[in-house]
């Protein structure tokens, strides 16, 4: 399988070289290959003019290049210290020497502007730090060129701006970056250079002052965009699930979610904005069953549900799609046919009476992978040898055929390629056409302004506006999700 | 399915190569030993002895391989049989039922007793957390270090008639099992003198079919098979993994509690102080060797039976017979390696023929961002 | 195209803060010293001095030493992040190989011999859990049914003439002792110095004579393996936790992901921890053999790495913990043989204990637990002064219970490495 080919890049020192792609384009394949974790067939890469081949990740620390992981490489059970030294220990005869290792991470973390406490557990440690963790550990292996995943995937705005400022600083030092990302704004704002990649191939390297983000956006999909669009409006009148003065505390006493309340109609779809970790999973977890409510009501057709278990509402008609499909949605070493029963299989065609029923739930799973275009050999084998993108479309598929009343979809197109994607919002939009209620969650902005009836922003627990799709701009949304504006009427 | 059947033999193959090796070195001829134990193993008094043997050893590997579908190691099959023993043994004398009937009360109440004592880690885990390996060895070290033998000295036999077997009141005739020499003699076998098929075997076939249909063809073995291959998603999908741990150990310490009843129904006849151990430790390799899989756990069950009994024959020949224990061992460690060798070569060419029907696709990410999260 | 995603708002750091922070050493040693305490105490009242004589003493670090071993080559595994059920057999290799050695060629080689022995099974449980990927528990279960079995055919093949199967000849000759100077009366070039510990153990202070028995138990009359022994666990502190190599071992049994990107050779340093680990189970055996029994008895193991692994949880991964956790295995045994009637007050002890949990628990506002522990804590009170001995049966698996009861009300404060028992591939990535 080629992975990259003809791919050329040239970065200059000093410079902030940003790649840009759509997922799967092959930015994570080529940044594998400068980092020497995988090695390429043809081809060579040079650094400061000579050339150099890479064997190990070792190699390319030895030549000045670091890599800055999206997912982070950090034990959360040892200290800052222990986790940069981790591989390159100072010693002091057999002993690690804490005080030279303290000393020299206090020393680049104020040369560069990104002081962390060397002595502190890294689990006790926010995600902007974690990162500044990770960079500590690059520079303080001499790097020269660093390479960083997805930097910003995992950051709150203001940490943005923090880790721009850094690199910033690292740029005066003379450092080069290069930076991986496909968040084009960002791009636009931090880039000396952007390089645009698409389906393995380096299309064309321009200069940011000369572009607006939908270009490159055009660039890396190579044609025009697909836009979740919800034509006519189909909410009706009658309300399918509601929720009253929802509240839900941690086992520490914190409030997690407070005073929630909503309704959402027959052929609605309710999105809900937020950046992630406002709430939005025990909103999930309050509506399924899966989180105890200090307080408050779900109400499910107009019977209150609340005391009812996530056996019996799933059984009621409330579908789900989960955000983690590894975590919550598939039985990885499970066949198909298991999987499709998974969240259903108390019902018919999955089981009868107190039996499974293998024969029902084949052929349903058959249907499933027919309609739902699921690319795969067939139903007998395990879920892990799908691919992320087919995954999904069985999770989708197995919900959609269960006609349920509501759906619970978190980030129902994350990880999926853009035909898929297009394919999920048209099921979405098809089912609420049909009398679907809709709770969609989503970090996709446009995906939420395009296919909500409604959208609500969740803010640290609380819902904090509301707010109609047609009027808003992904900006101001923004805006809302990071708490700068506080709005009026909020639900 | 070629492969299933290629890591079993491969396996076993490379036990006979290893205690060929250790054979060799202690100065005997491999080839002369195992001829000896197969023609001393395959005749008809040492098949039934083969199949005795074997049925403890199946129910006991059933019993962990419940806990293994649960991702629940339960290591205590060990107490929970013996101590079921003991108190089935105390009840079944003190009962009084026409036959059938005496029968299976005393396995109603060994099963019950193999899981309440199952069911406390089970408890403690689904409420507390406690790790069930840990805690099944100390519920195992309560049996074996004093309970069972504080339990023997409180209803031990009161007339020993001169013998200083320690052992419980003898179970009256209505509750034993009658053993199967009756059937094989039907078939026309000639049963040598004094040996007895035991009539358990009935009893451990009908466990393995439960076993199986619970498991694998009912919506409680889904759910118990899902909460263990993943809590979470199980959660999502309406199962309490909470209340499915205490299941599990419930079903797996019951089964467990009718491991030693062949020996407590059939020639004991009652529970005396030389009961045979470690046959939950047996259990959990035979559970291994049969993967989890009842008909697999049989077949397992069988060559330790069959293992077990060849041996007797090395004692006539002046060679050591703990040479089956450390084929055994071998046996063990070499199925694993070679399942785990056949599982990769059967992942990779899943991997091809997943992307042979998906090569139109884009390439994609391995990882995909759902599992990022 | 998303704008916005994936954002996570930092965690409020006062969230994990106290789960993570440990207790001090200081603290441990007040913990003993108030235990202690209130043993002699109830020594006192019930007349029971064996509870806190200086025999007792002794003869717990004795017993308490293999279980500690044994629980410290789990340590080592599974700082590493590989399970190592296998403990019972490399014990028992230990105990052979260590008899062997004894016999053959005198007590200190018996112990070179234990400790080779069980680094031996070690040395496969790395081979097949590191190199060949075999889920940690199965491989452990295949070494404890692989240890006695070669122990067995080992001693049939080498002994059976002399001794029959299950047994091996009696080791001569033992590896010497020790008593610290000053502290124990032990001599320096020569000198024999003052007995300090021992002159305060025959005042008949209250409480102060009862720790000064306690410490002269602890610091005479060692034999040197067990001295040896236990110098392995500050050892063991030191290397894991001070040296570079330490901080390698362990971040493979954190995230060996993360050590593997930065050029730490995770295989290599697993196979390492396992093989020590098994070479100190082995070591455990050894001292089976040749402080106690002077011979290879089968059996004679009694499931004490099964005990040593429990003790490593109790422990926390620790070896302070760990130790602690030996300590309680070794103490209740050594009250039982040396005066089983004491074990009846231990009883007050376990209420006194109970009675603290409960109302500690309470003050933390743990209702449930608390109310438990204080409900067990008189039921077992009433245990105590309603009768007037404790059945002989249940002291074998009293300490058990006790683990058990200890496991119930605090395992949620136990942390296991991160990746323990998980399966690495190299450059599996993430």
């Amino acid at each position: 399988m080629i992975a990259n080919r003809d791919v050329n890049l040239t970065v200059a020192p000093g410079e902030i070289h940003a790649i840009v792609g759509e997922n799967g384009a092959g930015k994570s394949t080529l940044m594998k290959i400068l980092y020497g974790m995988l090695r390429p067939d043809e081809g060579t890469i040079a650094v400061d003019g000579r050339q150099v081949t890479f064997k190990t990740p070792t190699d390319a620390i030895a030549a000045g290049i670091g890599m800055v992981h999206q997912h982070f490489m950090l034990a959360d059970n040892l200290t800052v210290l222990e986790n940069v030294v981790l591989g390159a220990e100072p010693r002091k005869g057999l002993r690690l020497d804490r005080d030279a290792a303290r000393t020299r991470i206090r020393e680049i973390g104020e040369a560069y502007g990104m002081a962390v406490d060397p002595d502190r557990m890294v689990e006790e440690l926010g995600v902007g730090d974690r990162q500044r963790v990770e960079i500590l550990k690059v520079l303080y292996r001499g790097a020269r060129v660093l390479i960083l995943d997805e930097p910003t995937a995992v950051l709150v705005p203001s940490e943005v701006d923090q880790l721009f400022e850094n690199l910033g600083e690292l740029k005066r030092e003379g450092v080069t970056i290069i930076f991986i990302s496909h968040k084009l704004d960002e791009v636009l704002k931090v880039a000396d250079a952007v390089t645009v990649i698409r389906a393995g191939t380096t299309v064309t390297t321009v200069d940011p002052k000369d572009v607006t983000a939908r270009d490159l956006a055009e660039l890396m999909v190579g044609s025009e965009l697909p836009t979740p669009e919800t034509r006519e409006s189909t909410v009706t009148d009658r309300v399918v699930l509601a929720a009253d003065g929802l509240r839900v505390t941690s086992p520490e006493g914190r409030t997690l979610l407070d005073d929630v309340s909503f309704r959402i109609r027959s052929g609605e779809i309710l999105g809900i904005a937020g950046v992630e970790g406002n709430g939005q999973r025990e909103l999930i977890g309050a509506v399924l069953g899966l989180q105890h409510l200090a307080a408050g009501t779900i109400s499910l057709d107009g019977a209150d549900v609340s005391s009812w278990s996530t056996r019996r509402r799933l059984e009621e008609g409330v579908g789900y799609i989960p955000q983690d499909r590894h975590r919550d949605g598939l039985l990885l070493e499970a066949p198909l046919w298991e999987n499709a029963a998974l969240g259903h299989q108390t019902a018919a065609p999955f089981s009868k009476g107190i039996w499974i029923d293998r024969a029902g739930a084949r052929a349903r799973t058959e249907a499933i992978v027919a309609d739902y275009d699921v690319r795969t050999p067939g139903i007998e084998v395990p879920a892990h040898a799908l691919s992320g993108g087919n995954q999904q479309k069985l999770i989708v598929g197995r919900e959609m055929e269960a006609k349920p009343k509501v759906l619970v979809a978190a980030h129902p197109t994350r990880g999926v390629d853009v035909g898929a994607q297009a394919a999920i919002w048209d099921q979405l939009r098809d089912a609420r056409a049909a009398g679907l209620a809709t709770l969609l969650v989503s970090a996709d902005l446009e995906e939420l302004i395009g296919l909500s009836d409604t959208l609500v922003v969740i803010y640290r627990g609380r819902l904090v506006a509301t707010l109609r799709p047609e009027e808003v701009t992904p900006e101001v949304l923004g805006s809302y999700m990071t708490g700068a504006t506080v709005a009026e009427g909020a639900a | 399915m070629l492969l299933g059947v290629a890591a079993p033999t491969l396996a076993i193959a490379i036990a006979v190569a290893v205690s060929s090796v250790v054979l060799v070195i202690s100065g005997d001829d491999p080839f002369e030993i195992y001829s000896a134990m197969w023609e001393f193993g395959t005749q008809l008094n040492s098949i039934i002895s083969m199949i005795n043997r074997a049925v403890p050893y199946y129910i006991s590997g059933l019993a962990v391989a419940v806990g293994f579908k649960m991702n629940l190691f339960n290591i205590g099959v060990e107490g929970q049989y013996y101590l079921a023993g003991i108190l089935a043994a105390v009840v079944g004398a003190w009962l009084d039922l026409p036959a059938p009937l005496h029968v299976a009360c005393i396995c109603i109440v060994a099963m019950a007793v193999g899981a309440a004592w199952a069911g406390i880690a089970g408890v403690l885990k689904a409420t507390r957390g406690v790790n069930e390996v840990i805690s099944t060895i100390m519920l195992n070290n309560i049996v074996g270090l004093g309970l069972g033998a504080w339990l023997m000295a409180r209803f031990r036999e009161s007339e020993t008639g001169g013998s200083l077997q320690i052992a419980t009141e003898h179970i009256p005739a209505s509750g034993l099992m009658p053993d199967l020499n009756s059937w094989l003699e039907k078939i026309g076998l000639d049963v040598p003198q004094g040996s007895r098929l035991t009539g358990f075997l009935l009893v451990a076939i009908a466990v393995g079919v439960v076993f199986y249909l619970i498991l694998e063809r009912t919506r409680f073995g889904y759910d118990l098979r899902a909460s263990g291959m993943n809590a979470w998603a199980a959660a999502s999908s309406g199962v309490s993994s909470n209340a499915m741990v205490v299941k599990a150990m419930l079903l797996s310490g019951g089964i467990a509690g009718l491991v030693g009843m062949s020996y407590v129904l059939g020639d004991f006849g009652r529970f005396t102080g030389d009961f045979p151990t470690n046959l939950g430790f047996t259990g959990i390799a035979v559970a291994l060797l049969g993967r989890n899989h009842p008909v697999g756990i049989g077949l397992a069950a069988l060559l330790w039976g069959f293992l077990e009994r060849s041996a007797q024959r090395l004692d006539l020949m002046d060679v050591p017979k703990e040479i089956v224990v450390i084929m055994q061992g071998t046996i063990v460690l070499s199925v694993v390696v070679a399942y785990e060798i056949v599982r990769r070569i059967r992942a990779a060419q899943l991997q091809r023929e997943v992307s042979a029907q998906t090569d139109d696709e884009r390439v994609s990410d391995v990882t995909g961002a759902g599992a990022t999260a | 195209m998303s704008i916005l995603e994936a954002h996570t708002v930092e965690r409020d750091p006062g969230d994990r803060s106290r789960s993570s922070r440990r207790v001090s050493p200081l603290r441990w040693v007040a913990i003993a010293v108030a235990g202690f305490v209130v043993l002699a105490v109830i020594g006192e009242i019930t007349d029971s001095g064996s509870l806190t004589g200086r025999g007792t003493f002794g003869a717990a670090v004795r017993l308490a030493l293999p279980i500690g071993l044994a629980g410290l080559g789990g340590l080592w595994a599974e700082r590493a992040g590989v399970i190592n059920i296998g403990l019972e057999g490399m014990l028992i290799l230990g105990t052979w190989f260590g008899a062997y050695g004894g016999v053959e060629y005198g007590p200190w080689w018996g112990v070179v011999f234990g400790v080779v022995g069980g680094a031996l099974g070690g040395l496969v449980h790395a081979v097949a859990t590191v190199g060949f990927g075999v889920d940690h528990i199965v491989s452990g279960v295949a070494i404890n049914l692989l240890g006695p079995g070669v122990a067995r055919y080992l001693n049939i093949v080498v002994f059976d003439d002399r001794t029959g199967a299950t047994q091996s000849p009696r080791v001569s000759g033992d590896v010497g002792q020790l008593d610290l100077p000053f502290l124990a009366g032990g001599p320096i070039l020569g000198w024999d110095t003052p007995d300090v510990l021992g002159w305060l153990a025959r005042q008949e202070w209250f409480v102060l004579s009862d720790i000064g028995g306690a410490l002269r138990g602890l610091t005479g009359g060692l034999s040197l393996v067990v001295v040896l022994g236990l110098a392995l666990f500050p050892l063991t502190w030191w290397v894991l936790w001070r040296t570079a190599f330490g901080l390698r071992l362990r971040s493979c049994g954190e995230d060996p992901i993360a050590a593997e990107s930065l050029g730490v050779n995770v295989y290599r340093l697993k196979t390492i921890a396992v093989t020590i680990s098994g070479a100190l189970a082995g070591l455990g055996g050894a001292v089976l053999v040749l402080v106690f029994a002077s011979i290879y008895r089968e059996g004679q193991t009694a499931g004490r790495g099964f005990i040593g692994l429990a003790a490593m949880i109790f422990g926390n991964w620790r070896p302070g913990g760990l130790a602690l956790g030996a300590g309680l295995f070794g103490y209740t045994d050594a009250v039982q043989l040396r005066d089983e009637a004491a074990v009846h007050s231990l009883l007050l002890f376990v209420a006194a204990l109970l009675a603290v949990l409960g109302v500690w628990s309470l003050a933390r506002r743990r209702s449930l637990g608390g109310v438990l522990a204080v409900v067990a804590a008189i039921a077992v009170f009433a245990w105590w002064a309603l009768t007037d001995e404790y059945p002989t049966q249940f002291v074998g698996f009293t300490p058990h219970i006790t683990t058990l009861l200890v496991l119930a009300f605090a395992s949620q404060r136990l942390r296991m490495p991160a990746a323990d028992g998980a399966e690495y591939r190299r450059g599996q990535g993430r």
